[in-house]
């Protein structure tokens, strides 16, 4: 049963939320995890003679691995909580998800544990990536985009 | 519905804390702590079996009883099928209960082993409830490295066990009374928001308490709630004037706010929450002001949420329960 007068004095009581503070923390985070980024594909391309495209393909995977890395070794949920959701929207979210489900179930074995909780989070991103790929691809096909 | 009783009694209590329990201010009354989240074993639930087996040997040992002397075990976690406890209890006492009550489980306990001893049917118990962090994290949210932003309002899983052993042989404290709880549904779905989620369930249990006894906060040198935290605190209080016209003042705390020193430990948010919560607090610091009679008579109301994050995708609510228990210096 809803009780509007326990709403109302429970809605006087809501813990604050520093939103804009969070908002621009996230801000600076995603834009220094862009120029760190940015910094890795010019290094790539002036010392390796790498093309951008591959070097942008190699510093993907150097972020997945850092971010595997810094999962495993427990200190990335931490610097998630201190810098915001700027450190996961990258590719780096996608690899902690993947990395802490994991983790999370070592125990259980390789089958039971691993195998079959490892795309607990990540799982959403893949399907509903593919699915969102195709639509929009299908939409472009159509327009006359492709070619 | 509220219980009397007059030859329930409780003799002494064990207490082992997890690591942010024993940062937080009450660190000096637990009986044992721990520094890490693993205590030696391989994975966080062999862990929190560890701690239920830790608080057995430490009451037994307290209470100077052997695993043949206690007629009844009654323990509760918030591991699936109550885990923690029906593998930490193994090979202790005559018989053993299970129960789940959320986090509302350690008063739970008491009500049922006050009743058995109450009416003679056995001589004596422990009451032991147990969480850990990790394990809920695990079950109930997201991977226990996942770095998931929580709002202020969220509450923080507390790691420890806590046991009871309540007798029918006098001590220095009695069991004075106990109001069951029934299930509240206030239409509150936000899994974040707990103190929110429960704090009807404790109106509900503490004005019918007070209806039922007559009594007024005054009656009481201290009325904690379980794990409400800084919010469902000021809701509760807030209710409790403006509906029933009871004004709580300096008397009323919250188990999970005391638990912690939440201007230092930012991480906590809200408080504490878990069964052990409540048992921690109530066991170690309240435990101690009543044997020290520098409290007389104190009301406890563990607070439980009865959430089933598979039946709030279901587009389910949130219900609670609340369960409160009065004890006193004889």
């Amino acid at each position: 049963m809803r009780n509007t007068k326990y709403e109302r004095i429970a809605n006087n009581h809501k813990a604050p939320e520093k939103r804009l503070q969070n908002a621009s923390i996230s801000f600076f985070s995603g834009g220094l995890m862009g120029l760190f980024a940015e910094g890795i594909i010019q290094i790539l391309c002036m010392m390796f003679g790498m093309s951008r495209v591959d070097s942008a393909t190699f510093m993907i995977v150097f972020f997945i691995f850092l971010a595997s890395l810094f999962t495993a070794f427990g200190f990335f949920d931490k610097w998630v909580t201190k810098l915001k959701c700027g450190l996961l929207i990258p590719i780096t979210g996608f690899a902690h998800s993947m990395t802490s489900s994991s983790m999370d179930y070592k125990r259980e074995g390789f089958i039971y544990g691993i195998g079959s909780n490892m795309f607990k989070l990540a799982g959403n991103v893949i399907l509903y990536g593919v699915l969102s790929a195709w639509f929009f691809g299908m939409i472009r096909y159509f327009m006359g985009g492709i070619g | 519905m509220t219980f009397f009783y007059n030859n329930v009694y409780l003799d002494d209590t064990a207490t082992i804390a997890g690591p942010y329990e024993k940062c937080g201010p009450l660190y000096k009354y637990f009986d044992k702590t721990y520094s890490d989240f693993y205590f030696g074993e391989k994975s966080f639930e062999k862990a929190e079996i560890k701690l239920v087996r830790d608080a057995l040997v430490m009451i037994m040992k307290k209470v100077g009883v052997s695993k043949k002397d206690i007629d009844l075990v009654i323990g509760g976690d918030l591991l699936n099928q109550i885990a923690a406890s029906t593998y930490g209890c193994y090979g202790v006492g005559k018989s053993f209960i299970g129960i789940y009550g959320a986090c509302s489980s350690s008063v739970l306990g008491l009500i049922i082993a006050s009743n058995f001893i109450g009416s003679g049917i056995i001589s004596n118990s422990i009451c032991l409830v147990s969480s850990h962090n990790m394990t809920s994290e695990k079950q109930f949210r997201y991977p226990t490295e996942y770095g998931a932003p929580r709002p202020n309002s969220a509450t923080f899983t507390a790691t420890g066990a806590a046991a009871a052993f309540l007798t029918n042989e006098e001590t220095e404290i009695r069991v004075d009374c106990a109001t069951l709880g029934k299930i509240i549904d206030y239409e509150q779905n936000d899994p974040n928001d707990m103190g929110r989620v429960m704090a009807p369930a404790a109106i509900d249990t503490l004005a019918r308490h007070f209806k039922d006894t007559g009594r007024t906060p005054k009656d009481y040198d201290l009325i904690v709630t379980g794990d409400l935290g800084l919010y469902g605190k000021e809701i509760l209080k807030d209710y409790m004037l403006s509906s029933y016209n009871i004004d709580l003042g300096d008397v009323y705390n919250d188990c999970g706010v005391m638990l912690y020193d939440l201007d230092r430990q930012k991480e906590i948010r809200a408080g504490g929450s878990g069964p052990v919560c409540s048992a921690l607090v109530f066991y170690s610091y309240i435990y101690n002001q009543l044997k020290s009679k520098k409290m007389k008579r104190v009301l406890l109301l563990a607070t439980g949420a009865l959430f089933s994050p598979l039946l709030l995708y279901q587009k389910e609510n949130i219900n609670s329960i609340c369960h409160a228990i009065s004890l006193e210096v004889v």
